[in-house]
């Protein structure tokens, strides 16, 4: 079978044909499938959603438990027939349940990687690269300027910086769902013991991190009621990047505003963003992790979506192997 | 390499003057000789590496990457140093040399390169650095590490990290290399103070204060001395055991623009004084003439014949091996003016007294000088010491035209018809706010005043000092550290609801440029607020 003819692009998404189905659709559809708990990628409304069990549980906290007509979990590994065609969910190493999605049909192997990371994540499972014809990757950090550092290295920055300005609170903006609890994990993991302030907006999936086994240690609202400014003298509080630009910033002691993402990669960004302290942190894979991946794969195909499609697609070529960009729309990027 | 990399990275995005401090008092306390040193010259501008071109970077970067892939990086970053770094391709594990390098190996090695063999240098240390490193290393070739930290605020931070008063600092600094190890020794109480060590330091200045409502009448007369306040700029000269160096009141060497003065100095003693321009037995130029000679890095000899350059002294602060700053002014002045007796009448004379009876007197003198480019008197008390900084009390300024400040440049658009393809127009502010947590709050706005010449020099501050553009308007580097000062005349001053700053002023002009004098040394909106009509 052609590939083409196994996967193709449509307004709402990747559509599989003789499966009937979509891969991460952009608006609602009959029959999805859903890489991860992003709202990009996951949304409301569908018919009938195949994903993780993580999955379903974080878009059911994001949405409401009646967010799909009907839902079905799929487990790491184990091979779905849908309408026919195998479907087998694999990790990403992306956030909590993340899955690669391999469609297998008529002699046909598609890899639709949705987001990814190859980093070692307490907070993920560990990607797995599988065998496949083609590969459809995202290329969010797809230029050779975007070079991930080790994530140790970040926080260690944030912890120095917290002993550097013990009278400053420390506000790090990260996005709800991942990034949020990898960098408290991370926080935890380079021995920090002193309570994490998170912002009302965290709190759900926190919990529900917690209650995966994932161990965040003394989490706390960022609340003042009933308490000085001074309380935050110090401290390190977390919330999502939109909390820091209003009012809800303004309570904490001569903030140092420092921002969790791979974008922080570019000084620019950080400039003019605001951001005083910026911490390299990406869930997805930087350029030499695609390239590697891309390798891993032995896809004699590559497919680039979402993302700077342009530059890996010329690195492949340069390689002697085939590759298009799909253009989809629609993905955002909420989790960097 | 990596503390000063990230150094460098947290300065430049902490906006807080105290920030700034914090985080170069804690990488002087916790980074070791030489490093730290080295950092501090790259910071001060003091560290001399021969540069490489961007065009060279560019070269050694497409050797080793796909051009193709290096332009879409390049676009997308749009800095070039910053590209390379991130881009530069990461040698194999076993290949790649075991040891990052420290600055001060860096610095070793790019200062004994020659000139031929620098790129290949420079690419074997970006081969074994880190990206941020690497970020550091190309800034420190390319020029310029633009970092939003001055000379003086390194010492402000030098100072923080020893306990010590900055002016001890300024006064060392000349005397001093990079990398500084018997100044860090000092200032962690590990050794002497490296005090005698080198001739021909600068000393910091004593400053004056503006004569406010009803100072005078709290005043004696007969306790004050008074000389013209000369419209020049304020020099020290100092020469000591064959060292000559003319300083600005910041204490910067500007000895190379004024060859022709440093010539005359073959004296031992340090004075302080007034450069201005002219043959000072017969006429002295005025501030435009004077303008001739500043903002230049060199001087041709016809313009130095043209425009030759005096110092009017008024004070002296040592003579041969004895510090004179203790004395009191009235014992110095007789000092000084034994001295200038003894020097070359075309390169120095002497600021003279003006002898007055009561504060009327004065200030019909004041109104009414005696030359155009005197603007106003200075009362000094004449019991009072040399002291560094601008105590209150013994030195008094007292202008002739009330209706100037000197402003901040914030902001520039640019110009109509003739002038569109500069930025003509300026808006400037004061200072507000406690001490130390200053702000810039605009006051006015202004569009001529100034000549062609001073408009280009203008224009082009503000292309090298951009910080945010909107349309037609720039946004320039103004703190306490940075910025153009602007003397500012206007007619009069309105009380407005409409400016943030509660004031107006009645047609701005620009009247003087001021590079020679720190942003932090601008008129407070406290002193246009006293002049509200
Ligand atoms: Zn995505
Ligand atoms: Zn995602």
């Amino acid at each position: 079978m052609r590939p083409r003819d196994l996967l193709c692009p449509k307004p709402a998404g990747l559509y599989c044909p003789p499966g009937d189905f979509y891969i991460d659709p952009v608006r609602p559809v009959p029959r999805a499938l859903v890489t991860h708990g992003h709202s990009d990628h996951a949304r409301a409304g569908h018919g009938a959603v195949l994903a993780t069990q993580q999955t379903l549980d974080i878009m059911g906290l994001r949405y409401g438990e009646d967010f799909a007509g009907s839902t079905q979990a799929a487990a790491f590994g184990e091979t779905i027939q849908v309408n026919g065609v195998d479907v087998t969910f694999h990790p990403a190493g992306h956030v909590l349940g993340s899955a690669q999605i391999c469609v297998d049909h008529g002699g046909t192997r598609i890899v639709a990687s949705g987001d990814y990371k190859r980093r070692p994540d307490a907070t993920s499972q560990p990607f797995e690269p599988i065998r496949c014809d083609v590969f459809i990757t995202e290329a969010t950090f797809g230029l050779p300027v975007f070079r991930h550092p080790p994530d140790t290295h970040e926080i260690g920055k944030l912890i120095r910086s917290t002993e550097q300005f013990p009278e400053r609170a420390h506000l790090v903006g990260a996005y709800a769902l991942g990034k949020a609890q990898r960098v408290i994990r991370l926080i935890r993991d380079a021995g920090y013991e002193r309570p994490v302030f998170i912002h009302g907006a965290l709190a759900k999936l926190c919990d529900y991190y917690q209650s995966e086994g994932i161990d965040l240690g003394d989490l706390r609202p960022a609340t003042v009621e009933g308490g000085a400014k001074g309380d935050f003298a110090g401290a390190i509080v977390v919330g999502p990047p939109s909390a820091f630009a209003d009012r809800w910033a303004r309570r904490f002691p001569d903030p140092i505003s420092a921002f969790a993402s791979g974008w922080m990669r570019i000084r620019q960004r950080a400039k003019q963003g605001g951001v005083e302290l910026p911490l390299i942190i990406s869930d997805h894979s930087d350029w030499d992790e695609l390239l590697e991946t891309i390798v891993e794969t032995g896809a004699s195909e590559i497919w680039v979506t979402h993302g700077r499609e342009e530059a890996l697609v010329r690195w492949c070529e340069l390689q002697g192997i085939a590759a298009k960009a799909l253009h989809l729309v629609g993905y955002e990027d909420e989790g960097d | 390499m990596n503390r000063f990399a990230e150094l460098l990275d947290r300065l430049v995005l902490t906006p807080a003057r105290n920030g700034k401090l914090t985080l170069l008092v804690d990488y002087f306390r916790t980074v070791e000789d030489p490093d730290r040193g080295y950092a501090l010259a790259a910071i001060t501008g003091d560290l001399s590496i021969a540069a490489i071109k961007p065009a060279m970077l560019r070269t050694l970067v497409t050797e080793r990457m796909d051009p193709v892939l290096f332009g879409y990086s390049y676009d997308y970053v749009g800095d070039l140093a910053e590209t390379v770094s991130l881009v530069w391709p990461e040698l194999p594990p076993e290949r790649k040399p075991n040891h990052a390098p420290t600055l001060g190996e860096v610095v070793d090695a790019l200062q004994s390169a020659s000139r031929s063999d620098g790129p290949t240098v420079l690419a074997r240390l970006l081969d074994s650095a880190g990206i941020e490193a690497r970020f550091a290393i190309i800034k420190l070739v390319t020029g310029g590490l633009r970092i939003g930290v001055s000379a003086r605020l390194a010492k402000q931070a030098l100072a923080d990290f020893g306990k010590v008063d900055v002016a001890e600092i300024e006064e060392l600094w000349h005397g001093l290399k990079p990398p500084y190890n018997e100044l860090f020794a000092w200032l962690e109480g590990k050794a002497p103070k490296p005090e005698k060590a080198a001739k021909a330091l600068f000393r910091p200045v004593m400053l004056s204060n503006p004569v406010e409502d009803r100072d005078l009448e709290k005043l004696e007369p007969a306790d004050y001395a008074a000389e013209w306040k000369w419209d020049g700029i304020r020099v020290q000269a100092v020469s000591e055991g064959g060292i000559r160096r003319l300083y600005s009141r910041t204490g910067d060497d500007v000895s190379g623009a004024f060859p022709d003065l440093v010539d005359a100095m073959d004296f031992s003693a340090a004075l302080d004084g007034e450069l201005l321009v002219g043959d000072p037995r017969e006429a002295t130029g005025t501030f435009s003439d004077l303008q001739q000679r500043l903002n230049r890095k060199s001087v041709s000899p016809k313009i130095r014949e043209k425009f030759p350059a005096f110092m009017r002294c008024y004070d002296i602060l040592q003579l041969g091996e004895e510090d004179l700053r203790p004395l009191p002014f009235i014992e110095r002045r007789k000092r000084l003016e034994a001295f200038i007796a003894t020097l070359d009448p075309r390169r120095f004379d002497l600021s003279p007294l003006a002898p007055f009876t009561n504060w009327e007197d004065l200030n019909r003198m004041r109104t009414s000088p005696p030359h155009p480019i005197i603007e106003g008197v200075m009362l000094k008390r004449l019991d009072s010491p040399y002291l560094a900084g601008r105590p209150k009390g013994p030195w008094f300024k007292w202008k002739r035209d009330p209706h100037t400040v000197d402003a901040v440049l914030m902001y520039a658009q640019r110009g109509h018809g003739k002038r569109s393809s500069f930025y003509s127009d300026y808006t400037f502010g004061v200072w507000q706010g406690a001490l130390g947590e200053e702000e810039l709050v605009p006051v006015g706005k202004a569009y001529f005043g100034f000549t062609d010449e001073e408009l280009k020099q203008i224009d082009k501050f503000v292309r090298d000092n951009t910080i945010e553009r909107f349309g037609p308007v720039r946004s320039v580097r103004a703190d306490r550290d940075n910025g153009l000062v602007l003397e500012v005349a206007f007619e009069g001053l309105n009380r407005s609801t409409r400016h943030k700053s509660g004031v107006a002023m009645r047609f701005p002009r620009i009247s003087r440029l001021r590079w020679d004098k720190p942003t932090i040394e601008a008129d407070r909106i406290e002193t246009l607020r006293a002049m509200l009509d």
